[in-house]
């Protein structure tokens, strides 16, 4: 019988774009999301629940929610 | 989420629009979004003043998200490309000196103050209710009117792309935000090291393969 790995689903930043107005972190309901030194957000796998707040908040539409092997 | 004195920003941001319309010498208080932003991202390496203190954001945040002024769809490509953020930036820059001269004209007497403000860098309105007579120097004044003009266009181009986009699309293309960045992105020597989380994780690995 074949074992199906089970899936989470996580924030990406698709970070050549991303302006770093923040936007993401204030909606992040678990404060998974910072920026860094001011160049793009990075956000922190184990807090991550997936929500897609950040993705939808967005101005550039840059942050992706993906599906991804626990 | 608890709210912090900083998220009452978009207020002064109103409040700065609205006093202009009565005197405009309130207009040189917009020299604090101008320096406030290149101070932080100078001296402290960051973009704290889009993350945290930005009113103008704020208030298209407000607009679009609470009040729901914005359709919420996903800018165009071209609005977050590096050539139309760069350019915007350098066409910003340049009006900002044509304003400048024009200061400078009025101060060495060769133009008259011209008590209008030019909206889009092409329309020119009346304003002159809000100058008071001769209490301050003309180029003072002059400075004043191209300054609010700045402030009025940005944030008539900003709702403009709050309706059309995401509540804060400005910050995308917002000149404050990409000199800031390109500050930082100088003070880091375009080296940033990803912090260990983010190395060392297995799903970033899967998603970006």
């Amino acid at each position: 019988m074949q074992t199906v790995a089970k899936r989470v689903r996580k924030a990406t930043v698709g970070r050549e774009y991303c302006v770093a107005c923040g936007c993401c972190v204030k909606v992040c309901p678990k404060s998974a999301v910072h920026i860094v030194k001011g160049i793009f957000a990075e956000v922190d796998f184990e807090k991550c629940i997936g929500c897609g707040k950040c993705a939808r908040e967005c101005p550039a539409s840059v942050i992706a929610i993906s599906e991804v092997p626990l | 989420m608890k709210k912090r004195w900083y998220d009452y920003l978009w207020i002064v941001s109103l409040l700065y629009l609205f006093l202009g319309l009565f005197n405009i010498l309130f207009a040189w208080l917009g020299l604090l979004c101008f320096f406030t932003p290149l101070i932080i991202a100078v001296v402290g390496g960051s973009k704290a003043y889009c993350n945290r203190y930005c009113g103008r954001g704020q208030f298209f945040a407000l607009l679009g998200g609470r009040f729901g002024f914005s359709r919420k769809k996903d800018p165009p490509r071209f609005l977050k490309s590096r050539w139309f953020r760069y350019g915007f930036l350098t066409f910003f820059l340049t009006m900002f000196i044509v304003m400048l001269w024009n200061t400078w004209l009025v101060l060495s007497g060769i133009r008259e103050l011209s008590k209008t403000v030019t909206l889009l860098w092409t329309f020119r309105l009346p304003w002159h209710w809000a100058y008071h007579g001769s209490a301050v120097a003309p180029w003072v004044a002059q400075f004043a009117f191209g300054f609010y003009s700045v402030m009025l266009t940005s944030t008539i181009l900003g709702i403009f792309t709050m309706v059309l986009f995401k509540p804060r699309s400005w910050c995308v293309y917002c000149p404050m935000g990409t000199m800031t960045q390109l500050i930082c992105k100088a003070r880091s020597g375009n080296n940033v090291s990803l912090s260990q989380n983010y190395k060392e994780n297995p799903y970033i690995m899967q998603s970006e393969q």
